[in-house]
């Protein structure tokens, strides 16, 4: 068996997994990296997206949207602002978060136009990622 | 001296109000169960961000582009009070005791020449803070149409904020809420959210110096403040339903063994001049058979 290594994903509201892992591959702010055992100490922040992990007990999928990762010797930890089993997303998840990323561009201030665009469109891409409508055709 | 009748209807009142003071006991004792198990769910994540935040602090903390939201403005003249209170009343001293910390908070600021802005958070504390203060009340959070105080609550609470600091309003924001300590005991507490105070890590060593950070040190801090913020309003709130369900209880409690006391009170009351009238009757009967 490959070597595992501790993963805790909580949210503010619950803990979603915390157990041995061989691998977790984590939306992060500047791209998807995976971490496995050994990763050289890391804080990233994270973008929308889909965290896969890889234990044991087969692999897992997690939409995570903003938050960050701490990736240390013994542990990774990924603390997101809002995490939901995969299957669990629905339409109207999607809705409420592509309408929130639209609703803070058209408030940003100038010079946060471009972090709030470019969230926008990761929300998007999240939601054609994981096969339901963004429902946003034209940004 | 009251008559029979009206003595009965009272012990009768009183038992229907003793009825509904153990439900509202009952019921709070539920609540309490399910207030302090969505506290301790949210509290990984508030420690786990909190060591992170330390860490981050510490070594960014003191360089001049420190985020505004850690260093602060620079002065400290406004000082906005965001005070957390309960929608419902009924529970004891428990909105009676925020109220009474933030008051003093505000008007210890005013004697020192500051400026005070407040903000409220629950019908009660809007009311208690109004009653006195009125003038320097800015704005209310109403939270009865939450059903389960979620994370998204707290957002829209520190979104308020935020904007409300990014605008240049006030300087220091400090929280008022309740800590859960057990039942009986609920201790009123101010916090300071911005600009934001974390406890520093135990371990400065060589362990936690050694982190990379993406995209920069920097970046990570000024994204994580404002969440931070959330979070801390998150578990306050989430303290604060706990308190207010524990205070419920405790004060249900009391007039429940109240009512108790009041129904064995009038009890005795009525069956002596229940007593008092037979033997007076009595008494009459007595004499009108010796006249005769």
């Amino acid at each position: 068996m490959a070597n595992t290594t501790q993963f805790d994903l909580v949210s503010p509201e619950r803990k979603l997994v915390s157990g041995p892992v061989t691998a977790v591959e984590i939306p992060a702010a500047a791209g998807d990296l995976t971490a496995m055992q050994g990763h050289s100490p890391l804080i990233t922040t994270l973008r929308p997206g889909v965290l896969k992990v890889s234990g044991p007990d087969g692999e897992q999928e997690y939409v995570v949207t903003g938050g960050f990762a701490e990736i240390s010797g013994e542990s990774i930890s990924v603390l997101a602002e809002t995490a939901l089993p995969k299957g669990e997303v629905t339409q109207g998840h999607i809705d409420d978060w592509v309408a929130q990323a639209h609703a803070a561009k058209q408030n940003a201030p100038e010079h946060l136009t471009e972090a709030a665009t470019k969230l926008l469109a990761d929300m998007v891409a999240l939601g054609t990622h994981i096969g339901l409508d963004p429902n946003q055709p034209n940004l | 001296m009251p008559s029979l009748k009206d003595l009965k209807n009272r012990i009768s009142s009183v038992k229907s109000t003793r009825k509904i003071t153990k439900a509202m006991q009952m019921v709070a004792a539920a609540k309490l169960r399910r207030a302090q198990d969505a506290a301790e769910a949210a509290r990984p994540y508030a420690e786990r961000f909190n060591a992170v935040m330390g860490q981050l602090a510490a070594s960014v903390g003191g360089s001049d582009t420190a985020p505004l939201l850690l260093k602060g403005t620079g002065k400290d003249d406004v000082h906005l009070l965001v005070v957390m209170t309960s929608e419902r009343g009924l529970c004891g001293g428990f909105n009676a005791n925020i109220a009474k910390l933030a008051r003093q908070h505000a008007r210890d600021l005013i004697q020192k020449g500051k400026t005070v802005k407040i903000i409220t958070v629950g019908k009660k504390g809007r009311e208690a803070m109004k009653r006195d203060l009125g003038e320097l009340y800015i704005g209310h959070v109403d939270l009865s149409d939450v059903k389960r105080i979620g994370y998204g609550t707290a957002t829209d609470i520190a979104k308020d904020v935020l904007g409300k600091f990014d605008a240049g309003e006030f300087d220091v924001a400090t929280i008022f809420y309740s800590k859960f300590v057990n039942v009986v005991t609920q201790t009123p507490t101010a916090l300071q959210v911005i600009p934001a105070k974390f406890d520093a890590p135990e371990d400065t060593g060589a362990a936690s110096a050694l982190y990379e950070y993406e995209p920069s040190e920097e970046e990570v801090l000024a994204d994580l403040l404002p969440r931070g913020v959330a979070t801390q309003i998150f578990a306050a709130l989430l303290e604060n339903a706990a308190s207010e369900q524990g205070a419920r209880m405790s004060a249900m409690d009391n007039a429940t063994r109240n009512a108790g006391e009041m129904i064995d009170k009038l009890t005795i009351e009525y069956n002596r001049s229940r007593q008092a009238v037979i033997t007076n009757e009595l008494i009459e009967i007595i004499s009108g058979a010796e006249a005769l």
